[in-house]
């Protein structure tokens, strides 16, 4: 069944029915109810764990790169968990970065115009794309795996094959020296320096995103509905809910976030690779699902994907730091996200008993 | 219980089994006992008294290379030698390439050194690394913007040149109609190769994609474009591993192309003495890992720079049938 959101609970009016639903709820035990509870144990335990393992890890430069890291990943983790919450997969989504990016950076280099332009057809490109994706599933009703497992292997062709049509080689052109670059790059990918610590414009992004999602879903009809359409399509669409306003407009999320993501890797790099972004979309899914979100949809929430990208930006980086052997990475990465995953499993179970 | 204890009995039972027939089947020749042998009669002690630095070694490598492997090989003796604490770290998307060596600034390395197959995306963290005092060398691929980024030294080979060098020898065997087949899309070294052997080529030659990380497709993708063109004779793969692959793709379709590889390996230095292989591009990985390494130390020793600001080459070495047979012991050991 659907699982609303816990909205606050208004105090009831004196003299009405007393309905158990409406009682207020005390902190402890809404803290305890929260999908991101488990993540947020997992993530000090990881955080913990590093602190002793790598002499490097606490650093300040060293944690501000762990951020950094987490930032790029959870951009992504947020759309794609409000997508699981509603109850769908997004496999197209990493490759839809970097086709983010190819699109900006050659619609500004082949017509010569300012780089705003290009950022924004690339904008209208991607949310196109968003669009297809939400639009194929509705009207197919094929299962979203099949859908956008077409459309990742469709754009990484695409990717690949227009960047060599057009530019002759597998990478883009600099447009560095363009006008606009340096205000976009400003927006996308600027970065302030105090001392040893370096924040990047992406970890503001993220947290825009964070509390938009949280917002959405927490304090709006659209969250609601997105919450019942991953509990239940039909019991939501006998109850009034627009399922496929909802679902193409998650997929849209996703294509927007696609669409910060990519700019901030042109902005970053100025040249983009065709062949980049393989792989990215199960990252995200990683961290969604280790903030909380579950498989099958209708539970999850956006704080608890940013702890997830919290996670694996500890993890990675911190493997790195504590100089393990690289050939052990992805075996180290794998065993961390799965106890990370299991932990939270177990707490959440722990909260539930309560 | 009992048919649990059954279980652990039978396994017991196969395991002494197994134990005792390799105990009784010793084999005189090769295997791991000769390895070992040979290991232990190259193996590096310390043989300086430098203090103990800390080497970055950051590159564009998928998991599970062949060529890198050897790469990290080099380095890892002239370490031993130098008496460095090396440690390696890799990733083939760009983006996670930079975070990596942004990982080795954190960690106040001694001395970087970066394979730049995608330059401007590196182009940041490396200008970081140098304004925060390491030296940087860069390794393989990058040679045009190493001085410009800073670096020290690039060492490693000039993919244009050793293209042109390979086009050159296509000629040279009477060839007309060439594929160069790309394993790694976005690599810039490998588009240079197949340009260079295309300028110097007096035949026609086509880029073929496939996706490196993947054999069977690849297989697939060559086969695929020898059946759909008999007129090709000659295929020219970027690593040693694609070689063998490229053999049998040629003899499913039942065409009578040569194949030719850049790198090298067992299977290739084997093919190439029995004329499976026309002739493979050697650009010396084990050289470019230890001499990354060792200029490095060699900077911090005694401020040397070694090239005078060009690219330190590597290769190419074209290496025939003849030359294999000299060089097959090394590649057995891993080092070539």
């Amino acid at each position: 069944m659907t699982a609303p959101a816990p909205a606050p609970a208004p105090a009831p009016a004196p003299g009405a029915p007393a309905d158990e639903r409406l009682a207020p709820v005390p902190l402890l035990r809404r803290l305890l109810g929260r999908p991101e509870l488990g993540a947020v144990v997992g993530a000090a335990a990881v955080f913990l764990f590093f602190s002793l393992a790598a002499d490097s890890f606490l650093r300040a430069s060293s944690l501000s790169t762990v951020l950094y890291s987490a930032s790029t990943l959870g951009i992504m983790a947020v759309p794609v968990a409000l997508l699981m919450i509603g109850g769908e997969f997004d496999l197209s989504a990493g490759v839809m970065v970097t086709t983010s990016a190819l699109v900006s950076s050659m619609f500004s280099y082949q017509m010569t115009a300012n780089v705003w332009v290009g950022v924004l057809v690339s904008l209208l490109v991607t949310l196109a794309l968003g669009f297809f994706n939400g639009y194929m599933l509705t009207r197919t009703k094929l299962p979203s795996f099949i859908i956008t497992l077409g459309t990742f292997l469709m754009l990484t062709g695409l990717n690949l094959g227009f960047t060599k049509l057009i530019t002759g080689t597998v990478s883009t052109k600099s447009i560095a020296d363009m006008e606009g670059f340096p205000s976009a790059q400003a927006l996308f990918a600027s970065q302030w320096t105090l001392g040893p610590v370096t924040l990047k414009v992406t970890v503001l992004w993220w947290a825009a995103l964070v509390a938009l999602a949280t917002w959405i879903l927490l304090r709006t009809r659209a969250g609601n509905w997105i919450f019942a359409v991953g509990g239940g399509a039909d019991a939501a669409r006998a109850v009034g809910v627009p399922v496929v306003r909802t679902r193409i407009g998650l997929y849209m999320g996703v294509a927007l976030c696609a669409w910060i993501s990519g700019q901030h890797i042109l902005f970053s790099y100025d040249v983009v690779q065709s062949g980049e972004g393989v792989g990215n979309e199960f990252l995200y899914i990683i961290a969604a699902v280790i903030g909380g979100c579950l498989m099958t949809g209708g539970y999850g929430s956006a704080i608890g994907a940013a702890v997830g990208a919290l996670i694996f930006g500890m993890t990675s980086n911190g493997i790195v730091y504590a100089q393990w052997n690289p050939d052990w990475f992805k075996f180290f990465l794998g065993a961390m996200l799965l106890l990370a995953a299991l932990l939270n499993a177990w707490v959440r179970k722990r909260a539930e008993a309560k | 219980m009992a048919r649990v204890g059954t279980g652990v009995r039978v396994v017991g039972a196969v395991l002494a089994a197994v134990l005792g027939a390799s105990l009784a089947g010793c084999s005189s020749t090769g295997g791991k006992r000769a390895e070992d042998r040979a290991k232990a009669a190259a193996a590096g002690r310390p043989a300086v008294s430098t203090p103990r630095w800390t080497f970055a070694m950051v590159t564009h490598a998928g998991d599970g290379d062949t060529f890198w492997d050897i790469v990290q090989k080099g380095a890892k003796e002239a370490a031993a030698k130098d008496n460095i604490n090396f440690v390696y770290s890799h990733d083939d998307q760009a983006q996670q390439q930079a975070l990596l060596v942004q990982n080795a600034i954190d960690q106040k390395a001694d001395g970087i050194i970066v394979s730049l197959a995608k330059p401007e995306a590196l182009k940041d963290v490396v200008a970081k690394a140098v304004k925060a005092g390491i030296p940087v060398v860069t390794v393989n691929s990058g040679s045009a913007q190493s001085a410009e980024y800073g670096a020290l030294t690039h060492i490693g080979q000039d993919e244009q040149v050793a293209g042109e060098a390979v086009g050159a020898e296509l000629t040279r065997r009477g060839r007309t109609k060439a594929v160069c087949v790309l394993h790694e899309q976005g690599n810039v070294g490998h588009e240079q190769r197949c340009a260079g052997a295309k300028k110097t080529f007096g035949g026609t030659m086509e880029n073929l994609y496939v996706e490196g990380t993947n054999m069977p497709s690849v297989q697939a993708a060559v086969q695929a474009k020898l059946q759909a063109d008999p007129s090709v004779d000659a295929v020219l793969t970027l690593g040693a591993p694609f070689a063998a692959t490229a053999v049998k793709a040629k003899e499913a379709a039942g065409s009578k192309a040569e194949v030719d590889t850049f790198d090298l390996n067992a299977a290739v230095a084997r093919d190439l003495k029995s004329g499976v292989l026309g002739f493979a591009v050697d650009q010396q990985p084990y050289l470019q890992g230890y001499q990354a390494v060792d200029l490095l130390w060699l900077y911090r020793y005694n401020a040397d720079v070694l090239g005078g600001g060009r690219p330190v080459l590597t290769g190419p070495q074209i290496v025939t049938a003849a030359e294999a047979a000299a060089l097959e012991e090394y590649i057995k050991r891993g080092t070539r």
